[in-house]
């Protein structure tokens, strides 16, 4: 086990060694950046070209999951951002508290995405062989939803073949970039939960203090850019042409 | 050690400030605004984005290096969006040569 707050022989100050460490998360974050910029990127071309579908797409995802979602996960960056505040104010047993806090509220997060890709399941929404935009208005259930909901989905649907007759195939890219964004970002969330559980560990041992508290921090910074990478999902996958439904 | 820390009260405060960014930017996609919509659903997400940055992640409040690495990223990215959506929005699809052989075959066939 490393001892803690130590300085390492390459650094002059404690200070300067804390600096580089933050400075090299944020080096790591500029490629996290990037990384999901990539989606982003052929997400924007691809609604602005099939803006039809997509929008179809959008109004298909349940708004009121998505919505508590965001305000769980900004929930849980209050949370970390406190758990680092009591870290460098030497509060030993608030920084266990506030770190379970948000391991529970990211699991919270984690929960309500598995409801809601097991509802795309139930609809048919899943990109492959059995795809099919209007699975729910040939085959109506309440598992699709209530008939005001699919008499709605089925104007659509049919306004939208007269614009675009490739319909499915393009809602299909839709549900292909919303389960590689979202499903990438869950997986984001996995690895920060794996992370707070060592720190929860770790803390737990009260090794965190005002002298000694990078990986509080930097698991913190970790934690608020998978934050704002929700903070731009969301509407854009949720909520952009939601009128039209 | 220097490092500022940011008081809880500060924190409540940014926390308020993204709930009601989450508020504004459902209540907004109830609406049309046309072209607008895009533009208000992610000015809203830039500003909670850029409040998170600032504030939770002590942007603010960071060396002047690391203020410049973290503009350094959103530099990049908007590089790669600008450029690639501009090639996107002004190159015009040219004909395949197969399409371009039929039309050459019709317009000769014509005359």
């Amino acid at each position: 086990m490393h001892r803690t707050g130590e300085l390492y022989g390459q650094f002059q100050t404690l200070d300067q060694q804390k600096e580089t460490a933050t400075l090299g998360m944020w080096v790591f974050l500029v490629t996290e950046i990037l990384f999901f910029g990539g989606l982003f990127l052929a997400y924007t071309i691809n609604r602005h070209a099939f803006s039809t579908a997509f929008g179809i797409g959008g109004n298909m995802l349940d708004l009121t999951l998505g919505a508590a979602n965001t305000v769980v996960l900004i929930l849980s960056s209050l949370t970390m951002a406190m758990a680092v505040w009591s870290a460098t104010t030497s509060k030993k047993s608030l920084v266990t508290i506030f770190l379970i806090l948000t391991l529970a509220l990211g699991g919270v997060f984690l929960g309500v995405k598995v409801v809601e890709y097991k509802q795309k399941f139930d609809h048919h929404l899943i990109p492959g062989h059995n795809f099919d935009i209007s699975y729910c208005v040939k085959n109506p259930s309440p598992v699709c939803g209530t008939p005001a909901e699919l008499a709605t989905e089925e104007k659509e649907i049919e306004e939208g073949l007269k614009v675009d007759p490739d319909l499915n195939a393009h809602a299909q890219l839709y549900f292909s970039l919303y389960f590689g964004m979202t499903g990438l970002h869950a997986l984001h969330m996995v690895i920060g939960a794996g992370l707070l559980l060592w720190l929860i560990v770790q803390s737990a041992k009260g090794r965190f203090d005002a002298n000694y508290n990078t990986p509080v921090e930097n698991i913190g910074l970790y934690w608020h850019f998978v934050d704002i990478v929700w903070i731009y999902l969301f509407p854009l996958l949720y909520l952009i042409n939601r009128h039209l439904g | 050690m220097t490092e500022h820390i940011v008081s809880p009260k500060i924190y409540a405060v940014i926390f308020l400030a993204l709930m009601v960014g989450t508020f504004l930017t459902v209540f907004a996609a109830g609406r049309d605004f046309g072209r607008m919509n895009v533009v208000i659903a992610l000015g809203i997400a830039t500003i909670k984005a850029t409040l998170v940055i600032l504030f939770f992640m002590h942007g603010k409040y960071s060396s002047r290096r690391t203020k410049l690495v973290i503009v350094s990223g959103f530099f990049w990215l908007a590089i790669m969006l600008g450029l690639t959506i501009a090639d996107y929005s002004t190159r015009h699809a040219e004909p395949s040569r197969s399409q371009l052989n039929e039309s050459t075959t019709s317009s000769l066939m014509r005359s």
